[in-house]
């Protein structure tokens, strides 16, 4: 073993990788070399930190300085400055939003000072396609303590005491679900991992596989031993080209250590994964659609029951969880239920990563107690609201959850009070709107997104969610009439009773949330024709402000349709006849005397 | 995998590589890297701790650098922190008796007084 | 990555024997078909009908059921593709940035509409489901490479960097 006096750790997470972090990895790489310092100095890639928009980003240890927005050419000046001088360069720590002084310890900043990091406790931490260091951090020992010390019963006691609900959606009970699938017949059983995360805004799956992909297998392997399985599927995205990649490496040295495969621990018991890849369909993440999936067929799914622990993949008993349920697993086995019931609310345990994102200062996932309130996490961990804007609703559970508006900030956030006020927990997508966003278009934009994806089995869902649309689209475009809102409610209630999948009786719940948060807004549209937030293009009317104007006469210029006139010096008009919306004279007015309203 | 004493055996190797990572209350050895100290073989001394910590397989102990603490005449310095206890100065330290140092002070738990800074000097 | 040669993929030959290849490494395992189209676009870049019929041939289900997965899945294509695929995430956080008008940028200076291909096969203009790059929105990508925080100002630029590149 090689002792290394430093470990840089560089992020290799998806967003960190969109924005260069291998091209600084290689760069110091090479400088260290250069310098004599890669004997002392180990370099270590990563997963997602979760503080996306800061990316990419590195942390040096021992010391755990914290450096943002790295690019290639800071290489040079953080080695020669920190690893030959032992000086942190000043102007790439982060420093906090609203204030002047910039901070060393990545512990110390207030993004991550709220949190508490179960399922992504090692994110960031570890480097992912090296299964040694998951080892080094107790990986693999939950796995096997249940085969050496309980048995398959007490494993599945274990998980329902944890109080452990599943992270995808619904929240079913994980524990219950395993004991159904424990008690069902079957000479084959098998164990799915649900790593199709389709709702837009989610990324914490993503990120868990990226840069913790063990603790899902490990977890895996648990749960087969629990109910009797020997097969694992991990049903992921096709679109997540380096999760793919990291749970394949993975997998090739968990088969290597023998972990995966045959008599694992000398105790019997066998236990294999494949990988299955997603081929774009939202639906599939509906767990009857993903295992006709997984079997090769269209995914469409079929009514429950029987349900897949009864009758799952090709007939058999089939559990299937989601990734960031499995990631809580191998702690609670290591800690614990008791550890785990004490995180949280009475009927929510444990914690729950959310991916922030939107208007929003610290755009970036999050993993806090269960019961933290809203307020907490978009002003203390995210930082507010940018530009000094107005907060105007939070959107969780996607296309089947709703908006959350400003009067609610101080809600404990758990499965239940979520569902109570109209929204729901889904997998975790927080994405933050302020006033500038208009609620009819963000009803408008679900509806267009669970209208494109209803695979058209049942019609209260594919005819439903289309007629919804329409009266939404002509909302937006000022041609809606009173009755469109009675309508717009009764639809929304026949395809929350009638449809046959989730997606279908929650994709109203984005209209109806925003109709009792916001019904104003609509109104506003209706009866006055006006968008308050001035974002449906239709309802707007450009204006040029005579006292403001210099008369210039550069929005004239710009202008496509020759919809300005007026003479140099003096205010211009526009011709709302000939003007098309476009926007531009405003975006080139040097004095702000364009205005929409 | 065979059995539970296989894991824990690439547990505890692996343990060593990744604990310069983890905030474990490890003694900590700081060099002073500013012009002065590596102009008067502060780079020569780090080289030689780390080499000393590898032959000893001495993995909990965390090596890192600071700047000039401000009395150049008693570089290259290198400051031992053991948590829980006062930190202990060295002045003028050498390849040579870094090594001395880390025996005496970091496995016997003996800060070497002969070295120490003595500010009232 | 899209086919790139200028051969009639459809119509080349050498293709059945790639299928024949894809479809042994499956062969046995149930629920093969999605993994087989998979690869078969990967290495021709679609899937048109004469390959889907042979696909179905191989592996002994009606053309019918191939063509109803094709059909369902939006990763799977019939037709060709332009060499760079543009696709401009539509999640909800790259949305309320405003990449509505991203998108909008691009059909007017690559003058098609979304899903088209330019006539000379450079560009497919695709609107996609969310990346999971929240922390950038709003974001796209070309082929591989991820572009972000964006704004419309920054298509030319884009269209221009890639169109070069020949």
């Amino acid at each position: 073993m090689e002792f290394y006096r430093s470990h840089v750790l560089v992020c290799a997470g998806t967003g960190c990788t969109s924005s260069d972090s291998q091209l600084v990895r290689r760069e110091l790489l090479k400088q260290l070399a250069e310098k004599g310092l890669d004997k002392e100095i180990k370099v270590v890639e990563t997963g997602c930190f979760g503080f996306c928009n800061l990316g990419p980003i590195m942390v040096v240890y021992p010391e755990g300085t914290f450096y943002c927005q790295v690019k290639p050419q800071d290489v040079n000046e953080i080695v020669e400055e920190h690893f030959i001088k032992g000086r942190p360069v000043q102007r790439l720590l982060y420093h906090e939003p609203d204030k002047e002084t910039r901070t060393l310890e990545f512990d110390n900043i207030e993004f991550f000072r709220h949190q508490k990091r179960v399922a992504l406790a090692n994110c960031g931490h570890i480097n992912p396609e090296v299964i040694e260091e998951y080892i080094a951090r107790d990986g693999y020992f939950a796995l096997a303590r249940v085969l050496h010390e309980m048995t398959p019963q007490e494993v599945i006691d274990v998980i329902k005491k944890s109080g452990l609900r599943g992270r995808g959606g619904g929240g079913f009970p994980t524990g219950v679900k395993w004991e159904f699938a424990s008690k069902s017949q079957g000479d084959q059983k098998y164990v799915v991992c649900n790593a199709d995360e389709g709702d837009p805004g989610a990324f914490m799956d993503r990120s868990v596989l990226e840069g913790d992909p063990h603790a899902v297998l490990e977890a895996m392997a648990i749960a087969g031993y629990a109910i009797g399985a020997n097969q694992g599927y991990i049903y992921v995205r096709a679109e997540y080209p380096i999760a793919v990649e990291r749970l394949q490496t993975a997998i090739k040295q968990a088969r290597e250590l023998g972990l995966l495969g045959k008599n694992i621990f000398s105790k019997g018991f066998d236990f294999d994964i494949d990988i299955r890849l997603g081929a774009g369909a939202f639906v599939c993440g509906e767990e009857t659609a993903l295992l006709t999936s997984i079997e090769g067929r269209r995914g469409e799914p079929r009514p429950r029951p029987p349900f897949p622990a009864v009758a799952g993949l090709w007939g058999k008993p089939t559990i299937i969880n989601n990734v960031e349920t499995f990631a809580n697993v191998p702690p609670i086995i290591r800690n614990g239920w008791e550890w785990f019931a004490s995180m949280g609310t009475e009927k929510s345990k444990g914690t729950k990563v959310f991916a922030l994102a939107g208007k929003i200062n610290n755009t970036g996932l999050i993993e806090v107690p269960m019961g933290t309130t809203l307020r907490t996490i978009i002003y203390d961990i995210g930082g507010g609201i940018p530009k000094g804007k107005k907060f105007k609703a939070a959107q969780t559970g996607g296309p089947s959850g709703g908006c959350i508006p400003a009067e609610l900030l101080d809600i404990e956030i758990d499965y239940d009070n979520l569902t109570a006020i109209g929204s729901m927990m889904g997998s975790g997508g927080l994405i933050v709107m302020d006033e500038d966003n208009c609620m009819v278009d963000i009803a408008r934009f679900f509806l267009e997104f669970t209208q494109d994806e209803s695979c058209g089995k049942c019609p209260p869902c594919r005819i439903g969610t289309k007629r919804m649309l329409e009266i939404l689209t002509r909302i937006t475009e000022g041609k809606g009439t009173p009755e469109d809102l009675t309508n717009l409610e009764t639809l929304a209630k026949t395809i929350k009773n009638a449809s046959l999948c989730g997606l279908g009786q929650t994709a109203p719940n984005p209209v109806l949330s925003t109709l009792r948060y916001f019904r104003h807004e609509y109104e506003a549209h209706i009866y006055d024709k006006k968008c308050p937030a001035g974002v449906c293009q239709a309802l707007l009317t450009y204006k040029i402000l005579a006292e403001k104007c210099r008369g210039c006469g550069l929005c004239a210029r710009n202008c496509p349709t020759n919809a300005i006139s007026g003479k140099v010096k003096e205010p211009y008009v526009i011709d709302v006849e000939k003007c098309i919306k476009c926007g531009a004279c405003l975006e080139k007015c040097k004095f702000a005397a364009v205005i929409k309203e | 995998m065979r059995s539970l004493e296989e894991l824990k055996a690439i547990k505890e190797k692996a343990e060593k590589t990744i604990s310069v990572r983890e905030n474990t209350g490890a003694p900590t050895i700081t060099v002073a890297m500013g012009t002065c100290g590596i102009s008067n073989g502060a780079r020569e001394v780090l080289n030689a701790v780390i080499e000393e910590l590898n032959t000893r397989g001495l993995a909990n102990i965390h090596v890192t650098q600071t700047g000039c603490p401000g009395l150049c005449h008693k570089e290259p310095i290198v400051t031992i922190t053991v948590p829980g206890k006062n930190p202990y100065m060295y002045g003028k330290v050498t390849p040579e008796n870094v090594k001395k140092i880390i025996v005496q002070h970091i496995v016997n738990n003996q800060p070497v007084t002969e070295w120490l800074v003595n500010l009232e000097e | 990555m899209s086919c790139q040669c200028q051969c009639n993929a459809g119509n080349e030959p050498g293709i059945y024997t790639i299928i024949d290849q894809i479809v042994e490494k499956y062969k046995g395992q149930a629920g093969s078909l999605i993994p087989v189209l998979h690869q078969t676009q990967q290495a021709l870049g679609y899937l048109p009908e004469n390959v889907q019929a042979y696909i179905a041939e191989k592996l002994g289900i009606p053309l019918s059921e191939v063509y109803g997965v094709v059909s369902f899945y939006t990763l799977f294509s019939t037709v060709p593709k332009g060499k760079y695929k543009i696709s401009v995430c539509l999640g909800t956080a790259c949305y309320v940035k405003g990449a509505g008008d991203i998108l909008a940028e691009f059909e007017k200076q690559l003058k098609i509409k979304v899903g088209e291909t330019t006539e000379d096969g450079m560009f497919t203009l695709e609107a996609c489901r969310c990346l999971g790059a929240c922390g950038l929105a709003p974001v796209l990508t070309v082929n591989d490479n991820v572009h972000g925080r964006l704004t419309a100002q920054d298509v030319a630029d884009i269209v221009k960097k890639y169109a070069e590149d020949k």
